[in-house]
């Protein structure tokens, strides 16, 4: 079976310079595969290469049997991508930025409304993206990949902003999606957050796959929790607050 | 959704980012009323040639300012990583131009709206033709709106946009500076009736570069 997602040989210049040297890649349904490497390393560029939002020199990408490079539009509409950047509007409110995501992924309002429950920014739905904190901001770019529904996630540096309320909210989604098929894609530098998600690690170094080792994956159903008091508890802890079934126990 | 759908709803989202921001309203349109109100200035008080070149100022003002609203169409997808969930969300490239050209061109008209009522107070202009000025007018913008979001995706990736803008777009735009101000001279004063050809000149450049910008805006907006 083809795997859902799938790179051959993929050198991608960035700047001139050969930010993935010749990768080889592949993420199967159900996995949750752990990007790691040092600065540099070629993180960002592979999940925005998988996203056909970096250029693709040599190679072969491929997204559920799509060819990234050649038929992009269909490609991504399997996937979401968090990254450094919200993609959200400074001047639209936190509802608007995800009725705007929603309905331009053929998705209704209903569909925005409850990621915006979900991300816990119901309090804050008539705030601009602008007048979000950071950890919000966070929050809401995650809900904008929620309402796409996608089947792919691609998360880069996911946890970076995020409160206890937000890693909760972060793991069930990940735990969530590889439970129910899906497949996600995370590089992060958090380690101690992020491998007890993973169910496998991949190092990149100098823009190649250096090693890729089995992981054991999420052990038990973390607690979650509603994300709704609306403000960024800063805290570092792992998730508290009342538990609700996650995801991944909804799943089973 | 159609490609139609879509434009409405890019249309739609940057039309209300400009009624916040008001950007438009707040730096735009001031910045056209001073260029009317210098020219205005600089050949009183000889009335008679400031209704003479009142066509030609008027829409030398409405250039400088669909420079700044087709600037800021661009500046809001750079912010936040924008332009990249725009690509991701799968809206086709053909849809994204003809949504940004029409909110470029809705605001462009009511500019002209309110620059007009200010050539019609400043320079005592004599509208002979409204149906005139009213098709010029649509043409004219229809075009500026087309070509300025063309290549204003072509400047939105590169590092000195602000300067190269106008360098890309003003030899281009110069057909529809021509056309507009010779259409609107025959509204104003002239033989309604000499205007149409020119009207007509400015409706094919529209098409035009709305037919290209729908075949070659989705490669520029992937790739610039």
């Amino acid at each position: 079976m083809m795997p859902l997602v799938h790179l051959r040989s993929v050198v991608s210049l960035i700047g001139g310079f050969p930010a993935l040297a010749g990768v080889d890649f592949d993420a199967r349904a159900g996995e949750v595969v752990l990007i790691t490497g040092p600065n540099g390393a070629g993180k960002t560029t592979l999940l925005r290469v998988i996203a056909g939002l970096a250029p693709v020199l040599r190679g072969e990408v491929m997204v559920e049997g799509r060819d990234v490079v050649a038929d992009r539009t269909a490609a991504r509409r399997s996937l979401a991508l968090v990254a450094h950047d919200t993609f959200c509007y400074d001047d639209l409110t936190a509802r608007e930025n995800l009725r705007f995501a929603a309905r331009a992924s053929g998705r209704d309002r209903a569909a925005a409304d409850a990621a915006l429950e979900r991300c816990g920014l119901t309090r804050q739905a008539r705030v601009t993206h602008g007048g979000l904190s950071a950890g919000q901001r966070r929050r809401l770019a995650l809900g904008v990949a929620l309402v796409r529904e996608p089947t792919l996630w691609l998360l880069d540096e996911p946890h970076a902003g995020l409160d206890a309320h937000g890693r909760a909210l972060l793991d069930d989604i990940v735990t969530g999606a590889a439970g129910s098929g899906g497949t996600v894609v995370l590089a992060s530098h958090e380690l101690g957050l992020a491998r007890p998600l993973a169910t496998r690690e991949v190092t990149l170094a100098g823009g190649r796959v250096t090693s890729s080792t089995d992981a054991p994956g999420p052990t038990d159903p973390r607690p979650s929790t509603t994300p709704g008091d609306g403000r960024d508890a800063g805290g570092t802890g792992s998730a508290g607050g009342p538990a609700k079934p996650s995801e991944r126990e909804r799943a089973r | 959704m159609s490609v139609l759908a879509d434009a409405g709803l890019v249309a739609a989202k940057d039309l209300r980012i400009e009624a916040r921001s008001r950007v438009t309203l707040a730096q735009v349109l001031p910045f056209g009323i001073i260029v009317l109100l210098l020219f205005a200035f600089a050949l009183d008080p000889d009335r008679g040639r400031l209704a003479a070149v009142a066509p030609g100022l008027f829409w030398v003002a409405v250039m400088l300012a669909a420079l700044l609203a087709i600037g800021r169409s661009f500046a809001i997808e750079q912010l936040h990583g924008a332009r990249d969930g725009l690509r991701l969300s799968g809206i086709d490239g053909a849809a994204v131009f003809l949504g940004k050209a029409a909110a470029i061109a809705a605001q462009l008209a009511v500019l002209e709206v309110l620059l007009g009522l200010g050539v019609a107070a400043l320079y005592g202009v004599d509208v002979t033709s409204v149906v005139v000025l009213v098709a010029a007018g649509m043409a004219a913008t229809a075009g500026l709106a087309a070509t300025g979001t063309l290549f204003g995706v072509l400047a939105a990736g590169l590092r000195l946009r602000e300067t190269l803008l106008p360098l890309l777009l003003l030899p281009v735009i110069t057909p529809v500076m021509l056309g507009a101000t010779r259409a609107f001279e025959s509204g104003l004063g002239g033989d309604p009736a000499e205007g149409w050809p020119w009207i007509a000149l400015l409706g094919a450049f529209a098409g035009l570069y709305l037919a290209v910008g729908v075949l070659a805006f989705g490669s520029l907006w992937e790739d610039a």
